[in-house]
């Protein structure tokens, strides 16, 4: 028989660890790989100090005008001038503030719901507040009783942006979960009636929505009667997006296994019950990056209200270039978009990552 | 205590689609009993603890359970599943609930037990299966065998008359089988009414009253253990259980 003496670790060779072993390992591996890291490099020196020159160094931000403004470098100016035009649209420079108390409130409301954790009242608080808010920001942002009214006309830029999408976001959401569950649904015309609507949205493209929505639904309409534009499409616009979430969701519900559904029925839960406390929660878990990118997708294609005529953030800098004032400005208002929309999105896709990471390392060993 | 049959299953037919599964099945459980239900694979075992609390439905026959007899309607049919728990052969716990909330979801949901009452209830009985100190792990944490033993102890929670086990051992590595057959036994012991589909031959020699074995959707043959293992009359459970003790 043979014993063996217990040994101790000893440090790894040099080779295997530091910054030059990372450089070789990942770089510089093979001739192949050397080439490529060699011609990216390359590729990133022709454009990153064109682009940081462009941007920062050449830039002007001074108070000038436009031939003040240099043609080498970026006039952010341009777009400092301009900022409240592509914030608020026309909306009037008098009822800011009403905007800026919309978001400073939805702020504090989220403040006050992750405050809450184990809260008794938890639920009850947090569905009042989802009711209130609305009523809240409508009231806020329209006007009535002593605030002066704002037509929605008058509503534009990046606030009109992040109005529709929130309104189509949280509007679609329930009705697509009921649209997957009926989906589901043993009941025949349910199902059949849930599979038309998933089916016909899902087949048309979301300008023709949105066109029926601003030119085709008024026809219907008594003379005298008349619907908000901006309503209209954001009823087009959940119309269209709650049949993709319920497609996502179905998705989720697919992959709960049968024996979930099977255990909680053999508990005597209600139908319900079963939904909401076993088969919604893990269906919705396994969606959440299907949801966030569909969520995604929805806040690119508000672009698209510009057709029937309401100007979102994009359609008011590609007014603003028409400003004589400010002529050939128009790459330095389409960067601005730009990087608007990327952080705005960047954020929504990190937000789906910490959602999945929240509810997933819960059940990993 | 052995006196009112709890379970009355007369003259059972059940068909999916073309293939008729179960044939005129017949069998009365009193309470208290304990059953094990044994046969080849697709004999119908399954099928039929599952028209018990009515997971499957069936075309002909009646199934009366503690005087209720199982029909859609589904107030009857969720007092019913209230009263009858089952164990499942893959656990079928919640895998997005720990293990206390899967132990109380039925006892709040169903029963209306306050919170701190069905948590203490659950406790207790995790201390019973022997994994206490789970109490706060999620399912996936566990090993086959402990998940099981929750299942259990979820089952019991709600303090069920009767008792279906659906296989509760088949799908666990062998050094975890005596776990849950160690709990069963104990359970068995305690007087209350079980219907076991298993293969364990051990479990039903130790603590069966009866045990029915099941081919091709009939009741072959039916006897006391004692009997069962040692005379089998006929010729298909001589086979099966020179097939099943060889192992």
């Amino acid at each position: 028989m043979a014993t063996f003496e217990q040994q101790t670790a000893k440090k790894a060779p040099n080779s295997e660890i530091g910054f030059a072993h990372w450089l070789r390992k990942n770089l510089f591996s093979n001739v192949t790989n050397s080439v490529l890291t060699v011609f990216a490099l390359y590729v990133l020196y022709l454009i990153v100090p064109a682009i940081a020159n462009w941007m920062l160094f050449d830039a002007t931000f001074a108070p000038v005008n436009n031939e003040q403004c240099g043609r080498e470098g970026a006039c952010w100016r341009y777009i400092i001038e301009k900022l409240d035009l592509f914030i608020y649209g026309f909306y009037p420079a008098e009822g800011y503030w009403r905007v800026q108390w919309v978001l400073i409130l939805a702020l504090v409301f989220v403040w006050i719901a992750k405050r809450l954790k184990q809260h008794q009242y938890k639920l009850k608080i947090i569905a009042g507040l989802i009711i209130i808010y609305p009523i809240v920001a409508f009231f806020l942002l329209y006007g009535g009783l002593s605030l002066e009214v704002v037509e929605t006309h008058q509503w534009g830029g990046l606030m009109l942006t992040v109005i529709v999408a929130t309104v189509g976001i949280v509007a679609s959401f329930p009705i697509g979960v009921l649209l997957a569950l009926g989906r589901q649904s043993k009941m025949p015309v349910i199902r059949l009636l849930s599979v038309i609507y998933i089916e016909f949205i899902r087949g048309v493209p979301l300008i023709t929505i949105l066109f029926m929505a601003s030119v085709i639904l008024p026809l219907f309409f008594h003379e005298g009667m008349n619907m908000d534009k901006l309503l209209r499409a954001l009823i087009g616009i959940t119309m269209f997006q709650s049949a993709y979430i319920a497609e996502v969701i179905r998705g989720g519900l697919q992959a709960v296994p049968r024996g979930q559904y099977e255990a909680a029925d053999a508990m005597g839960l209600s139908f319900l019950q079963k939904t909401t406390l076993i088969i919604l929660p893990q269906a919705l878990k396994i969606s959440i990056p299907n949801i966030v990118g569909s969520f995604i997708a929805l806040f690119k294609d508000t672009t698209l209200l510009l057709i029937i005529g309401l100007l979102d953030v994009l359609s008011m800098v590609h007014l603003s270039t028409s400003d004589e004032n400010w002529l050939g400005r128009s790459t330095e208002g389409f960067v601005f978009v730009m990087l608007v929309m990327w952080i705005i999105l960047y954020s929504m896709s990190r937000y789906s990552k910490a959602l999945e990471l929240k509810y997933s390392t819960e059940h990993k060993n | 205590m052995m006196g009112t049959n709890i379970i009355e299953i007369n003259d059972l037919n059940k068909w999916y689609g073309e293939f008729h599964a179960l044939k005129n099945i017949n069998l009365k459980v009193k309470e208290g009993e304990i059953i094990v239900i044994c046969g080849p694979s697709g004999s119908g075992k399954s099928t039929l603890i599952r028209c018990v609390n009515f997971l499957e439905k069936f075309q002909k026959g009646a199934i009366i359970v503690d005087g209720t007899a199982l029909s859609d309607d589904i107030k009857k049919i969720r007092q019913i599943r209230s009263e009858v728990s089952m164990v499942f052969q893959h656990f079928n716990l919640f895998p997005h609930l720990n293990i206390v909330d899967n132990l109380t979801l039925a006892p709040i949901w169903v029963h209306h037990k306050n919170k701190k009452e069905a948590k203490e209830k659950a406790l207790s009985l995790l201390d019973r299966v022997g994994i206490r100190d789970q109490a706060e792990k999620y399912p996936n944490q566990l090993s086959g065998g402990q998940q099981q033993r929750v299942a259990i102890a979820r089952a019991l929670c709600t303090s069920p008359k009767i008792m279906l086990f659906d296989e509760p051992t088949s799908a666990l590595d062998p050094e975890m089988i005596a776990e849950v057959l160690d709990v069963m036994i104990e359970l068995a012991k305690e007087g209350i009414t079980m219907l076991c589909v298993t293969h364990e031959m051990g479990f039903a020699k130790k603590v069966a009253d009866r045990v029915i074995f099941m081919d091709e959707g009939q009741i072959i043959e039916e006897n006391n253990p004692r009997d069962f293992f040692v005379k089998p009359e006929s010729k298909r459970l001589q086979l099966f259980l020179d097939q099943i003790l060889s192992k």
